[in-house]
């Protein structure tokens, strides 16, 4: 069945509302808006307003109230409408929800979704086009997932609620209107996977840069580069072994990332990849992530600013100079 | 609260005549630039997200035109009839949304961050609620550096619900700040009605509970919002702290261009439209003989000229070069 990668998060959450009745969708403007996204359009008429919750712009109120929920016998679905408003609730995402359980010496879990769409490239400005994945990616206590096919869009949530512990779903409003077919294969939320088989160079790209990287690919394979491309799926934990493996394979790798560079999540990817296949590179990692500046507006300096398939090119290009 | 829109703004217009139409025209120079921006946006010159300031002009008209000169503005990301009327040339707002460097934020912020140091206007906030805190300090300085210089908060009735809000009315309360909180109620925040957004849906009531004086004005009638904010600017400076006025109004317009309006019946709008600040305005001013026809057209005509002109600007206008794209950035 061929499925947008925007109808593939609805399935999803319509399968988790249908399946467990602990389970309830809150956030703002998710029913009667439709779902800024669309993502929830028509779940309210479907499952009514006790468990399609429209909440006020109180994203620290009612993101806090998701994990008490969590915490009292609910399994809520937080949406929290871009990754831009979770600054406000970020003490309750962190102070709370991540580290609870440690905290409380394992006698509470907290069984909480928390979905945000994420990312730029839609000409938004600055303060509408962050990219915060590698921040949270930072918090022992959470598990951070980032779909980049119509597979995980659609799978990853009931994952996500199985896991009876805090997960982060980003969700990139730049491959929402992607169309692919839906497998009936179940996915994990613990690996990464290999999108492309290469030889050559190895490209680790996760969410919106995941077709950025398989059309670098393409284009590398042009010019005589046989391209392997790992999407990483799972920002924490991450899946260091399917990457390493790619590396020791082909010996050279690219990092992708939407974030900024310092202290990103591609740095860290970098030091492991030091720490543990060292010997096994031939040239030394590159990255492509996003210029350090808040996103400007206008398209030209708004892709100048992002990663984009010329520049992984490049940078994969320069590892055989 | 009801969304029931009362009787139209009637009556005689107490102010002299040639106040009046400059009221008049201001509504006007904001409604024009942003019909004309609905079209430039089909027409994709401007781009990103549009929030439509349409049927709400009275609120920023009034409250403008009692502010001073020196006095600070804090807005939202519907806020380009508050950057024109505090000073802001139609011309760098227009090169702004098309993102060119001649725009009054060099481009870089569009619609939704508009900037004007010489005009203190101080933005331009998307993140809903961002702009009360900053505003409590623009109070804050002018207070310590001994300045007559209000800061001027707005911000929609859906940024009451956010901590935002009330942490900064009670800092501000507390010390006494001259800071005024514009509340621009116009019903909704995106398809939130504000009986599902707020407990108290009388704003005034809320905010009073900190102590400040708040009351609520017709935010379709000029003539109310000038009165309301003049009022509010008179007290905050007479040096007892904060005001809080609502302004009672409704956005004609979707809540951004990519609003399908599931959540409200096109009968409202049309009731809420005969309510059209401008109209009924216009029609006060004609009934009591302060403008004809052949006036409001004159008027009409100089404006369709301004917004040509700003057009034309923003047309002529450069992009940034690729070689700025990080230029200003403080520690890259
Ligand atoms: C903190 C935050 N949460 C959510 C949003 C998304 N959003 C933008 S405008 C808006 C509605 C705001 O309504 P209101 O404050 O009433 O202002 P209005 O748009 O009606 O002028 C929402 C939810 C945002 N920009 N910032
Ligand atoms: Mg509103």
């Amino acid at each position: 069945m061929t499925i947008t990668y925007r109808e593939a998060l609805r399935q999803g959450l319509r399968e988790a509302l249908a399946g467990d009745p602990r389970v309830f969708l809150v956030g703002e403007d998710v029913g009667r808006y439709g779902g800024t996204y669309a993502v929830s359009k028509g779940l309210l008429e479907e499952f009514g307003p006790e468990r399609v919750r429209d909440a006020p712009l109180s994203e620290l109120a009612f993101v806090g109230a998701g994990i008490g929920a969590a915490l009292g016998g609910m399994k809520p679905i937080v949406e929290v409408m871009t990754v831009n408003f979770s600054l406000l609730p970020l003490d309750q995402i962190v102070n709370t929800a991540a580290i609870l359980r440690h905290m409380s010496g394992g006698q509470f879990a907290v069984p909480l979704v928390i979905r945000m769409a994420t990312g730029a490239g839609r000409q938004l400005a600055a303060q509408h086009s962050h990219s915060f994945e590698g921040w949270y990616a930072h918090v022992p206590g959470l598990k951070i997932v980032a779909p980049a096919t119509i597979d995980d869009a659609h799978g990853m949530l009931g994952a996500a609620l199985a896991e009876d512990n805090p997960v982060l779903v980003f969700e990139y409003p730049a491959l929402f209107e992607t169309a692919g077919d839906l497998s009936s294969t179940p996915v994990d939320i613990a690996h990464a996977a290999v999108r492309r088989q290469g030889t050559r160079v190895t490209i680790v790209a996760y969410g919106g840069c995941v077709p950025k990287a398989l059309s670098a690919a393409e284009k590398l394979a042009a010019e005589g580069i046989n391209a392997e491309v790992v999407d990483l799926r799972v920002l924490r934990p991450l899946d260091m072994d399917t990457v390493l493996a790619s590396v020791r394979k082909t010996r050279r790798a690219v990092i992708v990332d939407e974030g900024w560079r310092s202290g990103s999540l591609s740095a860290e990817i970098v030091a492991r990849i030091m720490e543990q296949a060292f010997y096994d590179l031939d040239a030394p990692v590159a990255r492509v992530c996003r210029e350090e500046v808040p996103i400007p507006y206008p398209k030209h300096l708004e892709e100048a600013a992002l990663p984009q398939p010329e520049k992984i090119v490049a940078a994969a290009r320069g590892l055989f100079q | 609260m009801s969304h029931a829109a009362s009787a139209p703004p009637s009556g005689p217009v107490p102010f002299a005549r040639e106040n009046s139409l400059k009221l008049l025209k201001d509504m006007l120079r904001i409604r024009r630039m942003e019909e004309k921006c609905a079209e430039l946006y089909g027409a994709a010159k401007i781009r990103g997200f549009l929030h439509l300031y349409i049927g709400e002009e009275a609120v920023a008209t009034g409250a403008m035109h009692a502010l001073a000169r020196g006095d600070n503005v804090v807005a939202t990301y519907r806020e380009h009839g508050h950057a024109l009327l505090k000073g802001v040339p139609m011309e760098r707002i227009m090169a702004e949304m098309f993102g060119k460097k001649e725009g009054c934020s060099r481009g870089r912020g569009g619609s939704m961050h508009l900037f004007d140091a010489h005009a203190r206007f101080y933005g331009g906030n998307a993140i809903v609620g961002g702009g009360l805190p900053l505003a409590v300090g623009f109070a804050l300085a002018a207070k310590l550096r001994g300045e007559e210089r209000l800061t001027a908060c707005f911000f929609g009735e859906g940024a009451m619900a956010e901590g935002a809000f009330h942490e900064s009315v009670n800092l501000a309360a507390l010390w006494k700040l001259p800071v005024a909180f514009f509340c621009e109620n116009n019903l909704y925040a995106m398809g939130t009605a504000i009986e599902r957004s707020e407990s108290q849906t009388d704003l005034a009531v809320k905010a009073a509970s900190y102590g400040i004086e708040a009351f609520a004005v017709d935010g379709m009638d000029v003539v109310a919002c000038y009165e309301g904010a003049r009022r509010a600017r008179e007290r905050v400076m007479a040096g007892g702290g904060p005001v809080f006025v609502e302004f009672r109004t409704y956005r004609f317009r979707a809540h951004s261009m990519f609003d399908p309006e599931l959540y409200r019946e096109k009968a409202e709008v049309e009731e809420w439209k005969k309510r059209g600040p401008i109209h009924t305005f216009t029609a006060r001013l004609k009934e009591q003989g302060h403008l004809t026809e052949e006036r409001f057209l004159d008027i009409d005509s100089q404006v369709a000229a301004e917004v040509e002109r700003a057009v034309a600007f923003a047309e002529a206008g450069d992009w940034e070069p690729v070689e700025d794209l990080t230029k200003d950035v403080y520690a890259p």
